[in-house]
């Protein structure tokens, strides 16, 4: 790349930057101190405020950059994040959505202690959550890397490292600053940006090949070096039976996770009433689709226009396609057109990952001061105050975790890293939280056997996967402790989270109390007593 | 859609723990002496709640069409993610140009999260939420320390398709 389009991104950056920086300061004046203010923005965001929220908390650089990475290389096994990140908001608009903002206040933990024994399920929830949040964070640190390595082209190696840990220092000062209002108005704007630039370049996609999408599907194809195996399943996960269970595994993890990813509840907690949540989940749904239908147009697209080998040259993960994309729809490298175009793409991609990284780190520090501080802490709870303090502190250790991680995991694909948070938040939080809501008889044992037996699994099956060891692409390359074959765990972690649940309750030396499921199953359908 | 939203309902916040009864501001003078034995506490407020037929029709309501809805949508997100894995050929079958069926059935999946979605929103709105509203002030009312001694003024099961609204007033 040139210095033209170094300086073009950088200043846009810069910009957006600086604008965030304002709204975070203007959102955190004389509001500092209310846990109700710092986790939950002072719940008053309008349903159509917190839909865009919530679209800006989802849509991560995993969306841009990986998923249209991802159809760029394998064509239509890329498809499969597209579909399986929107089919998961129906689990969270029919079961969760209202019935969370009803029964919760803060963190997940809030509603499986409406009617379980208090200590024992807020740390289990809270570790489990903290683990989400951390592999979400990783995910949008490596996104984050890879495109300011394309930036500065081959000699990236040491930004890329500087640019993780600014990231993560900015998300640390956008959360201790503003809490959840600021960052719920930055989601909003990287909402608006997002949507903006992936409409222009789906336009002019679709423009370039004159409005036909048949033709656009038939370059993509001959351009990938595929033929007309790209449009059809099987290109990356058809080699054999260990790549069709991934497949299967991956699409489970993908749509049962939404619904667990403790930044997505917690958004519901912004808006005054489950009314009010059922309708922010109803205009995600909407820009989220919209969205997940442009990214397989500019996956396709960035076949069709750069061809196969090129997206492989520029990184064999694929996340930076869509910059690629922008660069030639703009008039090519050299050009005005395609300096302006690259420099905005590359802007909002960086804004994309800032503001996730804010929404995930706020519900983690959430999940570290309200469920395992509280909980854990010998002196007992300090007041709401000492409370924010710790979920302030707790922001900048994450922060750090983070970038640690984030460091080691450069050269991994985005989606697919984001597939690992989905698998895990599939396994340890969405069974304990349906049969919180729904099961008369879940105890509190089969609260922490389901947290455990869900996230146990899912982290080990991960550490022993060839994700880690024992493959050319792995994090350890070198070393070989691979057990597990398949990528993604959530065919095994999935289903062992509900049955140590069941199980858990059904060797329970208490029945469950009769009395909390009454009051939570009203609370949960009435929005009585809630918060 | 409306912009009511029911946000005039929240006028009592509960603070705190998971039993209701100290709502906020409202009843100073109850909340004072809350040793002053109530005819009936919170809980004993929710169970009758819970037994109410009004709140079994919303639960029966909510739960005839988000179960078997979650079951429908699931069986075919996991047919489609199947078919690709065990019947690639089918999949690969070119319907029209390089259209194919695979394409066709991702696409189906779009439409039917967004069709889902508006059924399951008008449900709610129509089906649900007034009898849900009447319900919230029942219990608030009821857990009003003040409120403790009269009986609880729980509206009749909704029947028709628009439910009354005058069950408590």
């Amino acid at each position: 790349m040139t210095g033209t389009h170094q300086s073009a991104a950088l200043v846009l950056f810069g910009v957006f930057v600086v604008v965030t920086l304002a709204i975070a300061t203007w959102a955190g004046r004389e509001r500092r101190g209310s846990a109700e203010e710092f986790y939950a923005g002072g719940r008053l965001f309008s349903p159509l405020e917190n839909g865009f929220a919530i679209a800006g908390d989802y849509m991560s650089a995993a969306s841009f950059l990986g998923i249209s990475g991802l159809i760029a290389l394998y064509g239509y096994d890329g498809m499969l994040y597209s579909v399986g990140f929107l089919v998961a908001w129906l689990v969270v608009l029919f079961l969760v959505a209202e019935l969370v903002r009803n029964c919760g206040r803060f963190t997940l933990a809030d509603v499986l202690v409406a009617r379980l024994r208090e200590r024992p399920v807020r740390i289990a929830s809270g570790i489990s959550s903290v683990t989400v949040s951390v592999l979400y964070l990783v995910a949008q640190m490596v996104g984050a890397g890879s495109l300011v390595a394309l930036l500065l082209g081959g000699t990236g190696d040491r930004a890329r490292g500087w640019t993780v840990v600014g990231v993560g220092a900015l998300m640390v000062l956008y959360v201790t600053l503003g809490g959840m209002r600021a960052t719920t108005w930055i989601q909003i704007v990287k909402a608006v940006l997002l949507m903006g630039g992936t409409i222009t370049l789906t336009v002019l996609v679709l423009v370039r090949f004159h409005g036909d999408l048949s033709a656009l599907l038939t370059t993509a194809a001959d351009r990938s070096g595929h033929g007309r195996d790209f449009l059809a399943p099987g290109l990356k996960y058809g080699r054999d039976l260990t790549s069709r269970l991934d497949f299967v595994s991956l699409g489970l993890a993908l749509v049962l996770g939404t619904a667990g990813l403790p930044h997505i509840l917690a958004r519901f907690y912004t808006v005054p009433t489950a009314r009010a949540a059922r309708r922010s989940a109803v205009w995600a749904i909407g820009l989220i689709g919209g969205f997940y239908l442009m990214t397989i147009v500019l996956g396709f697209g960035a076949a069709a226009v750069l061809g196969g080998d090129a997206v492989r040259a520029a990184g064999s993960a694929g996340n930076t396609a869509v910059p690629l994309l922008s660069l030639d729809l703009g008039g090519g490298a050299g050009s005005t057109g395609g300096t302006i175009l690259f420099a905005v793409v590359a802007a909002v991609a960086f804004a994309t990952i800032l503001a996730v990284v804010a929404g995930v780190t706020l519900a983690s520090s959430a999940s570290v001061a309200h469920d395992l501080y509280a909980s854990l802490s010998r002196r007992g709870a300090r007041g709401p105050h000492g409370e924010v303090a710790i979920a302030r502190l707790a922001a900048a250790g994450t922060g750090a975790v983070a970038i640690g991680l984030g460091l080691l995991a450069q050269h991994l694909n985005v989606a697919f890293l984001v597939g690992l948070a989905f698998a895990v938040a599939a396994s340890a939080n969405l069974p304990v939280l349906l049969y919180t809501l729904f099961w008369r008889r879940f105890t509190t044992r089969g609260a922490v056997w389901s947290v455990y037996g869900g996230l146990v699994p899912a982290v080990l099956l991960v550490v022993l996967s060839p994700v880690v060891s024992g493959a050319p692409g792995a994090i350890f390359p070198g070393l070989d402790f691979a057990l597990f074959p398949l990528e993604n765990p959530g065919l095994v972690s999935v289903p062992a989270g509900f049955l140590a649940g069941w199980l858990g309750t059904r060797l329970s030396p208490r029945p469950a109390d009769p009395a909390a499921h009454a009051e939570t199953e009203v609370r949960a359908l009435t929005g009585a007593g809630a918060a | 859609m409306d912009e009511s939203d029911g946000r005039a309902a929240v006028t009592v916040r509960q603070k705190g723990g998971r039993r209701a009864g100290t709502p906020g501001e409202t009843v100073r003078r109850a909340t004072a002496s809350p040793q002053a034995a109530p005819v009936r506490d919170a809980a004993g407020i929710y169970h009758e709640v819970h037994r109410s037929p009004a709140f079994r029709e919303v639960r029966r309501r909510y739960r005839r069409f988000a179960f078997p809805a979650t079951a429908a949508f699931l069986g075919w997100y996991l047919a489609y993610v199947l078919a690709a894995t065990l019947a690639p050929g089918l999949m690969a079958r070119p319907v029209a140009g390089a259209v194919n069926v695979a394409m066709v059935a991702g696409l189906a999946q779009f439409a039917s999260t967004f069709l889902l979605t508006w059924a399951y929103a008008r449900h709610a709105r129509l089906r649900r939420d007034p009898a849900a509203l009447e319900l919230r002030w029942a219990v608030t009312l009821g857990t009003l320390p003040a409120a403790r001694p009269e009986p609880l003024a729980l509206p009749a099961a909704p029947r028709a398709a628009a439910p009354g609204r005058d069950g408590l007033r």
